[in-house]
């Protein structure tokens, strides 16, 4: 059968060797054309969103880093090279070890929520996800399940949070239940301006970050896979943890990138649900603003930056997102 | 029990070469797991309703162990159905599964002794080769090296050993195929389950791998369960076809039997290579190579035109008009057809022996 397979081409091959021997009698130099559109016109079409991530993004990114090295005083702000800034940031940190320094501190408790929105919403996420995508038979009923899912983002971050004041405050709802059921004698203080109520407000704000990338991992598995395994044997959850999981990690880590570069970063929630009285990075960034100190608060930026960016690079490393892109 | 016995021996021992030294390694040294625990398979009356659609309208079967069976239809004739009522991923509206002794109506796949060959295989794409087979032994809660040597036996039988670490997308479509049947055989499964296992392939490889999955069937001795629209993959694999058609069985016979001696027009037509005609209000099939032509106006035969002229290598078809306006097909061997050239527009007569008509029943 292989001879089969093999004699065209055997017969074309000597065409293909005159073919390419006129072309060499008439030049290596004769181009062919590959497309019907000037080479330039991609990269024309690419320079929008390059031009404007390089005036929005590179350039202030630069402008951030060369702003970290200049010199402060209370009543102005000086071009030069110092590393007076960083060592502003991270001051005490080594005298006071194993003691937490003001920066530590922060981190580690913008750290606390990192962990614990992260899980909540990974959780969270991959229920919902799962739902839509295994128990929601109909393409058009995932669609109007789904942009249920988005309903709360018509609204602004900061009215989504605001609006959660009259339900968890010391006379809001959920108190006055408690009391009239007779569950609690006084109103229960941690729910608003506590570290519940500002996990509670990013959960909420950031777990539709989670379903999203999770949902469209999943509806790329094969339904024939789950039956595969079912016929093989495996339980629910045996299918759960050996096909469906390995499956949609990619699509955990991009939920996981999402949410946990932007609660690192996230200084309106931790402010307003913690009543201004939790401390975060992003807050600290914007203490030093309100005060015009440009050097030390762009010393924490590129500090917050280099963290998150820390952060990505270790969790890329555990999964290969490629496959997904 | 004696008589049990010698069965066995014989089913271990009388097995072709190869293959033959593999299987005994895996399966006749252990007494409960033998390659003639094939056991026959019976639908009685089998119904699978969607709403108010009937998919499988019913469907009764025996399907005696160690028989390679086709379920051929067109799409939508219930056949995909049918099989998915057997492997147990679809519930069964109405009627009985039977396999050996046992109903397993309310059985999962994994308990009733069957293994299914998924359409594009479904090998776990996050899974190495080895992985992929072993994935039951593993959901069983078999040990790692126990599952590891297992799917490696297996492996060796269906000539993949070398790839056991690959990662499925790593490998040919004929590849991806033996490690599916490799996944499915492992549970030693009493009767093998295949959804249109062969379309995935090119034409080339489709024949190859037809003919091994024939050699396996050959040599496990139990009963294969092939989905096919193909009438040709069905010819040449089955002992038992069972042509299907609108939830209903058209007919039950071997490849020979269906061929030759089709029992409806719906056969006749979609077996292909007959001709339906219309006779004193009846119908009858008549074999395509069983026509004979000649010069126009000869004495046994009805006036025609000639439609077509199609060159297929071994043989000639030509397609004509017969002056009633039924439409016939004459496959001639090269040669016949040299002897005498025909070309579209020309008239000539056609006729067919009595003996060569078959009756059909609708």
């Amino acid at each position: 059968m292989s001879d089969t397979v093999e004699a065209p081409t055997r017969v074309g091959a000597p065409n293909i060797r005159r073919t390419s021997g006129v072309d060499t009698a008439a030049g290596d130099a004769r181009k062919r054309r590959t497309s019907w559109t000037p080479a330039w016109v991609a990269y024309l079409q690419a320079a929008p969103m390059a031009l404007v991530f390089f005036l929005f993004f590179v350039l202030p990114l630069i402008a951030t880093l060369v702003v970290s090295f200049w010199n402060y005083t209370e009543y102005s702000i000086e071009p030069a090279f110092v590393l007076s800034n960083y060592h502003d940031v991270f001051y005490g940190c080594v005298a006071k070890f194993p003691g937490l320094c003001t920066t530590f501190a922060t981190y580690l408790s913008t750290l606390k929520f990192v962990a614990i929105v992260w899980a909540t919403t990974l959780l969270i996420g991959f229920t919902v996800a799962y739902f839509l995508a295994f128990h929601i038979r109909t393409l058009p009923m995932q669609i109007a399940l789904f942009m249920v899912c988005t309903i709360p983002f018509w609204t602004s971050n900061v009215i989504r949070m605001i609006s959660w004041i009259p339900l968890l405050g010391r006379n809001g709802l959920v108190n006055d239940l408690l009391l009239s059921l007779g569950i609690v004698d006084t109103p229960v203080e941690w729910l608003l301006y506590s570290d519940f109520a500002v996990a509670l407000a990013l959960v909420h704000l950031y777990t539709l970050f989670m379903v999203v990338p999770i949902f469209n991992s999943m509806m790329r598995i094969d339904r024939s896979l789950i039956e595969a395994a079912y016929d093989a044997g495996a339980s629910g959850w045996q299918t759960l943890t050996n096909v469906i999981i390995p499956l949609v990690k990619p699509g955990i880590l991009i939920g996981s990138i999402f949410v946990v570069t932007i609660v690192t970063g996230d200084y309106l929630t931790i402010g307003i649900m913690g009543g201004q009285q939790i401390a975060s990075v992003g807050k600290t960034i914007q203490t030093q603003i309100n005060f015009l100190q440009f050097p030390i608060a762009a010393a924490n930026a590129i500090v917050l930056l280099a963290v998150v960016l820390v952060t990505i690079w270790g969790m890329l490393r555990l999964v290969d997102i490629r496959k997904e892109l | 029990m004696a008589a049990g016995s010698s069965a066995y021996n014989s089913g271990c021992f009388e097995l072709g070469m190869t293959v033959a030294s593999a299987w005994r390694t895996l399966f006749c040294h252990e007494g409960h797991a033998l390659p003639n625990q094939a056991a026959d398979l019976e639908l009685a009356a089998v119904t699978k309703t969607y709403g108010e659609t009937v998919a499988v309208n019913h469907v009764s079967l025996k399907i005696p162990a160690g028989t390679y069976c086709c379920l051929l239809g067109p799409s939508g004739c219930g056949k995909s159905s049918t099989l998915r009522m057997i492997a147990g991923h679809e519930f069964i509206s109405d009627g009985d599964v039977m396999i050996g002794n046992t109903i397993v109506n309310d059985l999962p796949p994994a308990k009733r002794g069957t293994a299914m060959m998924f359409q594009s295989y479904a090998l776990f794409p996050h899974l190495s080769v080895r992985d992929n087979v072993a994935f039951s032994l593993k959901m069983a809660g078999t040990g790692k090296a126990a599952r590891a040597q297992r799917a490696d036996a297996l492996l060796d039988l269906v000539d993949m050993t070398k790839y056991a670490d690959r990662l499925p997308s790593q490998l040919s479509g004929g590849q991806q195929q033996r490690v599916a049947l490799a996944r499915a055989l492992i549970t030693n499964p009493t009767v093998l389950l295949l959804d249109e296992p062969l379309s995935a392939l090119d034409p080339f490889l489709r024949i190859r791998m037809r003919a091994e999955l024939k050699r396996y069937q050959r040599e496990f001795g139990i009963s294969f369960i092939h989905v096919t629209h193909s009438q040709e993959e069905a010819m040449a694999l089955a002992d038992m076809v069972v042509v299907m058609n609108d939830g209903r069985i058209e007919q039950i016979g071997s490849p020979r039997e269906v061929f030759n001696t089709p029992k409806t027009t719906f056969v006749a037509r979609f077996i292909g290579r007959h001709n339906v005609v219309p006779e004193d209000g009846r119908t009858f099939a008549i074999r395509a190579d069983r026509l004979k032509l000649s010069p126009p106006a000869a004495a046994d035969g009805a006036a025609a035109t000639v439609t077509e002229v199609e060159y297929q290598g071994m043989s000639v078809h030509v397609a004509l008009r017969r002056s009633d306006g039924t439409e016939l097909l004459a496959t001639l061997s090269e040669s016949d057809f040299d002897r005498a050239p025909v070309q579209v527009g020309d008239s000539v007569s056609v006729g067919w022996q009595a003996a060569d008509r078959h009756e059909l029943a609708a």
